[in-house]
């Protein structure tokens, strides 16, 4: 595997790490607030400083990483399994099936503007953690499953298959025991590609307000506290540490997923 | 010949039925706002004659759909005379229905609009060419070399970093430490820079990427080493020979790009305060529950959004011969 997905690896676990023992390595109450110590620059007690009501902000983005995390996984794990469970149909079955499927429903869901459709059933469901995971499946699963009806195109024909179906395994038994396992590797190249995406798409719906309501630490809702005039002028850490995170856990999904592309394309290895 | 204009064809019906399929889901998405809509505009203490005018006014007392289902009278069919009709209808007419809040028509609200979200959108465009062109060709032709791997880097970072990083920075350097623009509006004309830069950083690093593996990808072609023979300049051979056809692809994700600039600008339009449609959305629509702006302005974007794809991979078709022949 190359070096960029060595240190997104790096990276991630240090995220998903610092976000399972967050209270073990923060000394704060994430959203208890100190008007007396408002915007303090960065200290051995306030590692990242303090915000404009005086929370610990080292505290906000290790409990961000939850928030973050929390959505990403459940995003990738639901919309993966629809996604892959439509493809699957789609591929398998072929003829009108496939024809409704990826000619029609696909398109419409590539069409959409992924954040627009997100942000209007997020306008007209109201915000929340639920709803926000919900609008992000709903645009999700559709990369999913264009991975799996492709793969699923492609490993039916092969000739273990055939002999699977000869030896009078049933369609369900083909597509658990030998289509799938022969398709999950570019699967997993599109959840760690979701994953970003997916951390992403909250951190953009809470910056815009529609994301999980304050006080929770989200770290889009941090950079939108943070980022007027006054404040950028008095105390950029608190701006900083939040989109360092966000660009830090971005790239190393991102950086996870082309490695593994790389990684598992042995046409891309061998250059 | 009958073959192309069949596929065309075909192309066309998709690109109208997914636009039916957008406008009926941004249709019935008011059904699913939580409580009635009457009630969140005018607030608890409305009185039930005031509730009745305002859905009538909006056309909100008449059935939602062609059939209907509640627990009590179970399935009924309504017919013809129901509210998806009349969104339809009033779409072809060019009508999208009143503002729930300032009762003018939406579509207005949205034409006042958009012109300063299109500006912001070619603004970036052309800031990101400006930015990947040279950057891309310099990486391409001196590959491996420490600009190229310069230039990757930067890339890199301009994909990874959301809208609404990339912005608060550019102010916190160029508004509030070199104090050389402005942090927010859309009064004067260089107050479009900084927003067009946001907006653009992630196309620039797209199309840069874009550009350097397809000049190095052009520059071993063997028109390349003709033109090389023929004792041309490198400069000439990279500027006439390579650049032109290096760029058929580029000219074409452009035009795709458009349509995801006029969908992403919204928290461009956010962090900046620029009064376009994003902020219509977001600050009109959304922020004041006007549940039928809401529904204009995600229409208009998406609409926008499906046809500048469904031009884009035209167009594409007819450029790349191989993909026409497939």
């Amino acid at each position: 595997m190359n070096r960029l997905a060595y240190i997104g690896f790096s990276i991630a676990a240090l995220f998903i790490v610092a976000a399972i023992i967050a209270p073990v390595i923060v000394g704060h109450d994430p959203i208890a607030q100190d008007l007396s110590r408002r915007y303090l620059m960065p200290t051995a007690e306030h590692w990242f400083g303090t915000d404009a009501l005086g929370r610990d902000v080292f505290a906000r983005v290790v409990y961000g990483a939850r928030i973050s995390l929390e959505v990403g996984i459940s995003v990738v794990v639901i919309s993966g399994i629809i996604g892959t469970a439509i493809g699957a149909v789609a591929g398998f079955y072929g003829g009108w099936v496939d024809k409704f499927l990826s000619g029609y429903l696909f398109n419409v869901f590539l069409a959409f503007p992924g954040l627009l459709l997100a942000i209007a059933l997020v306008a007209f469901l109201g915000a929340g953690l639920g709803k926000m995971i919900l609008a992000l499946c709903i645009i999700g699963w559709v990369g999913y499953a264009r991975v799996m009806r492709g793969q699923v195109l492609k490993v039916r024909e092969y000739d273990f298959v055939q002999a699977a179906r000869a030896l009078g395994a049933s369609n369900l038994r083909i597509l658990v025991t030998h289509i799938l396992p022969n398709s999950i590797q570019p699967l997993i190249v599109q959840a760690s590609l979701g994953m970003a995406g997916a951390v992403l798409s909250e951190a953009s719906l809470s910056f815009l307000g529609l994301g999980v309501p304050p006080p929770a630490p989200s770290w889009g809702t941090m950079i939108e506290e943070s980022r007027g005039f006054d404040i950028l002028t008095s105390a950029p850490h608190v701006m900083f540490f939040p989109s360092l995170a966000i660009a830090l856990t971005v790239l190393a999904f991102n950086f996870i997923g082309d490695g593994l592309r790389e990684y598992l394309d042995p046409k891309q290895r061998a250059r | 010949m009958k073959h192309k204009v069949l596929s065309f064809v075909r192309q066309f019906a998709l690109m109208l039925l997914v636009i039916w399929t957008v406008v009926s889901l941004v249709t019935l998405l008011i059904e699913i706002v939580p409580g009635d809509p009457a009630t969140v505009i005018l607030g608890e203490t409305a009185t039930y004659e005031q509730i009745e005018n305002f859905n009538k006014k909006h056309g909100l007392d008449r059935p939602a759909f062609f059939f209907s289902y509640n627990s009590t009278d179970g399935f009924k069919w309504n017919g013809g005379d129901n509210r998806y009709l009349d969104y339809w209808k009033g779409l072809l007419t060019g009508d999208l229905g009143k503002s729930f809040r300032t009762d003018r028509p939406v579509l207005g609200m949205i034409i006042e609009r958009y012109p300063l979200t299109i500006q912001l959108a070619l603004a970036s465009m052309l800031i990101a060419i400006g930015i990947a062109l040279p950057l891309g060709v310099l990486a391409g032709s001196r590959k491996n070399s420490l600009i190229d791997n310069a230039s990757s880097f930067v890339a890199l970072l301009g994909i990874s970093l959301p809208t609404f990083v990339i912005g608060p920075f550019l102010v916190y350097i160029f508004a509030v430490k070199l104090r050389i623009f402005s942090a927010t509006g859309s009064m004067y004309i260089e107050d479009i820079i900084l927003p067009a830069f946001t907006l653009g950083a992630a196309l620039s690093a797209i199309l840069t990427r874009m550009i350097r593996s397809s000049v190095i990808e052009e520059l071993g072609e063997d028109y390349v080493r003709t033109a090389r023979a023929k004792g041309l300049s490198e400069r000439v051979v990279l500027l006439k020979h390579v650049l032109k056809n290096g760029l058929i692809p580029v000219v074409t994700i452009l035009g795709l790009q458009l349509g995801v600039l006029l969908a992403g600008s919204i928290i461009t339009e956010k962090i900046f305060n620029w009064q376009g449609l994003g902020l219509l959305l977001l600050d009109d629509g959304i922020g004041k529950r006007d549940y039928r702006l809401v529904q204009g302005c995600v229409l208009v974007i998406s609409v926008t959004f499906i046809i500048a794809n469904s031009l884009t991979d035209f167009v594409y078709r007819k450029l790349d011969p191989r993909i026409r022949l497939s």
